[in-house]
């Protein structure tokens, strides 16, 4: 990989400014459009599960947390590798298998971690990274730093026992941490109504004691005010908070799902609300940008990830050496 | 043994601040095996710390805390709890430090009770080496006492990567003077030999140690007896080197016969020391039944000094493997 002079953490502070969160929006919803595309066309193995109608979540988070912040998250994670800063040639080039992934290309589509933007590997388990974020925010406490953890899970994650064992550890110790539930409706490819019986999982929150609130998360205006609220909060030493954001994901659970199981017309309704295309109106309303510029931003942003899916094709493929490597101690690169 | 094990938490603790100890019941009641005795005492509720009931939340908590730089000690009452967290255990913890290119690891000791004698029942009672050894990233180990206890344990929490830490149930309280200062006699993947003799190599690990060398001492073989200390990795150069020189195994294990530990070393014996064999190498295991709660059943269930002797004696005079016992009477 050549050097950049955008580096993860400079990427990470772009996302200060709205047009640099509007343009990281932009940029997962392309990535993952291209992650996609790449699948159908055969060049990736295994399965793929992406966040298209999510974006205004992973931006809004990565916005508003430090880099020293530690993100737990799952498998549906690209939009959150892109927004914390990785860049999107090693996020494509770790599911094309490739040396300059995150992962080295031993990981894969679930699995990218870059500890300089604080992303640890998301987990191909549901739920499983919920205590790890606990676990993490302990660290902070015993440490006194003033770091929190995000633990980041889709809504199924939300009937599994690491969930109520993860918060109401964390409730019980008090740990700076902020659990965040994307609440896409579905689980795999059942609706939530079929699988959970609260109609907010943030209700949940009453039976740990702690904060919960539900968000509207196709606003990133408001998951950047509700994650900045849990994670002052959390540094303050007053405990967790569970924060749920009502969301859509527009492509099936994964690259095998056709996503029939929707009624007809739901996803045209959560389109009519699409994260992007509300930002863009709070852009030009508060005269940040004109549509044109936001058009020629998105013909950018598509050409830059054109020239990442080229540039991580072309990259070396992983070696039968790396796959022995890391995977204890005494076993280096 | 318990007091070794604290003994060994505690120099620990003392040398490194990042050593931490969870678990249920293990700060205010000092364990319920009494495994960390003055601990919360000495080093404070920040760094001894009571869990709720939660395997799952708390050993993830634990991956959380040591990716974040801690070094923490983790107790599981009874082994089998860790069937509610082996996902944080064998797909969390294990795989940190691969898929992170070694950004994140998981220097985590997971202590657990183990193994049958006591009369706790199936669900209370196994020794579970096999749910462990067959997961790349994990280290297993199981000390025979106290000396080994203390030794084993300050190395695995030495160690950068996750280590399950077996201790059998049953010897928490024998007694064995401990030379604090000769602890580092004792390594992952080091075996130990603990009687020598030249007819036959007995490999023994955990609680099967003491029964091994009982064996030993009575038989009228000369058998060698090798405490394994760890069962993965273990230490195939020093079983090897003693086959080579006795020309036969024989294993002693706790577990059931399908999927046991001694396995995987009787094939890699056998394949590496053929031409040394003067007999088929043997496992002395308990049967594939869960383990049974009345006295007289349990016993039975786990291999004797005796049974072990008498099967030394039949396999180094006939060269003939020696019927499992319950296939001999339970036709």
């Amino acid at each position: 990989m050549t050097t950049r002079a955008n580096s993860p953490l400079e990427r990470r502070s772009q996302l200060r400014e709205p047009l640099g969160r509007h343009r990281r929006m932009l940029e997962i919803r392309r990535t993952e459009d291209s992650i996609k595309e790449l699948f159908s066309s055969g060049l990736i193995a295994g399965s793929t599960h992406t966040c298209q109608g999510q974006e205004a979540v992973s931006v809004g988070i990565a916005s508003v947390i430090r880099s020293t912040d530690l993100v737990s998250c799952t498998y549906r994670g690209h939009g959150h590798a892109l927004a914390l800063g990785i860049e999107p040639v090693s996020v494509i080039a770790e599911i094309l298998g490739r040396r300059g992934g995150t992962t080295g290309g031993v990981g894969g589509s679930m699995h990218l971690s870059s500890k300089e933007v604080g992303l640890m590997p998301t987990t191909a388990i549901i739920g499983a990274g919920i205590p790890i974020a606990a676990g993490v925010a302990w660290a902070a406490q015993l440490s006194g730093s003033e770091d929190v953890a995000i633990a980041v899970f889709g809504d199924g994650a939300s009937n599994i026992g690491a969930f109520h064992e993860g918060i109401n550890l964390a409730a019980v110790w008090k740990l700076p941490v902020v659990f965040i539930c994307e609440n896409n409706l579905y689980g795999e490819y059942s609706r939530i109504d079929s699988t959970t019986a609260v109609e907010n999982i943030a209700d949940r929150a009453t039976a740990y004691g702690i904060p919960g609130v539900v968000v509207d998360g196709q606003e990133i205006l408001a998951v950047m005010e509700s994650v900045t609220e849990a994670v002052s909060r959390a540094r303050r030493g007053e405990g967790p908070s569970l924060l749920e954001m009502k969301t859509y994901r527009y492509a099936g659970h994964s690259r095998s799902d056709p996503a029939m199981y929707r009624p007809a017309g739901e996803l045209d309704q959560w389109l009519e609300r699409d994260p992007i295309a509300l930002h863009a109106e709070i852009l030009i309303r508060d005269s940040r940008a004109t549509a044109g510029e936001l058009e020629l931003m998105e013909a950018e942003v598509a050409a830059s990830v054109e020239r990442a899916v080229q540039e991580a094709q072309e990259s070396a493929i992983a070696e039968v050496a790396d796959m022995f490597a890391h995977i204890d101690a005494g076993m280096g690169p | 043994m318990r007091q070794a094990i604290a003994a060994a938490i505690a120099d620990e603790m003392a040398a490194d601040e990042r050593v931490v100890l969870i678990g249920e019941d293990v700060a205010e009641a000092e364990g319920v095996f009494k495994t960390s005795e003055g601990l919360l005492e000495r080093f404070g509720p920040d760094r001894v710390r009571d869990t709720p009931i939660s395997e799952m939340g708390f050993v993830g908590l634990a991956v959380g805390v040591a990716a974040s730089g801690y070094r923490p000690i983790v107790e599981i009452m009874f082994g089998e709890f860790m069937g509610v967290a082996l996902d944080q255990l064998s797909t969390q913890a294990a795989k940190m430090r691969y898929l992170s290119r070694g950004e994140f690891i998981s220097p985590i000791v997971v202590r657990m009770s183990v193994g049958p004698g006591l009369g706790f029942g199936a669900q209370h009672s196994q020794t579970l080496e096999s749910w462990f050894v067959n997961t790349p990233g994990l280290k297993v180990v199981e000390p025979s006492g106290a000396k080994s206890a203390y030794g084993l344990l300050r190395a695995a929490i030495r160690d950068d990567d996750p280590v399950v830490f077996l201790e059998p149930r049953i010897l928490y309280g024998e007694r064995e003077n401990v030379d604090f200062s000769q602890h580092h006699e004792y390594a992952i993947g080091r075996a130990l030999t603990v009687a020598h003799g030249s007819d036959v190599t007995v490999v023994a690990a955990g609680q099967t140690v003491p029964i091994a060398v009982a064996a030993a001492g009575t038989t009228a073989v000369s058998a060698e007896v090798i405490d394994l200390g760890s069962i993965s990795p273990w230490d195939a150069d020093a079983v090897a080197a003693s086959v080579e020189r006795t020309g036969r195994l024989v294993i002693v294990e706790a577990n059931p016969y399908s999927g046991g530990w001694g396995a995987a070393i009787v094939a890699e014996i056998s394949s590496r020391c053929f031409g040394n064999l003067k007999a088929p190498a043997h496992r002395i295991t308990c049967p594939d039944i869960p383990v049974p709660y009345a006295a007289p059943l349990e016993a039975r269930y786990v291999p004797t000094p005796e049974s072990v002797a008498e099967q030394l004696e039949f396999l180094v005079s006939t060269g003939v493997l020696p019927e499992q016992w319950w296939k001999k009477e339970m036709r």
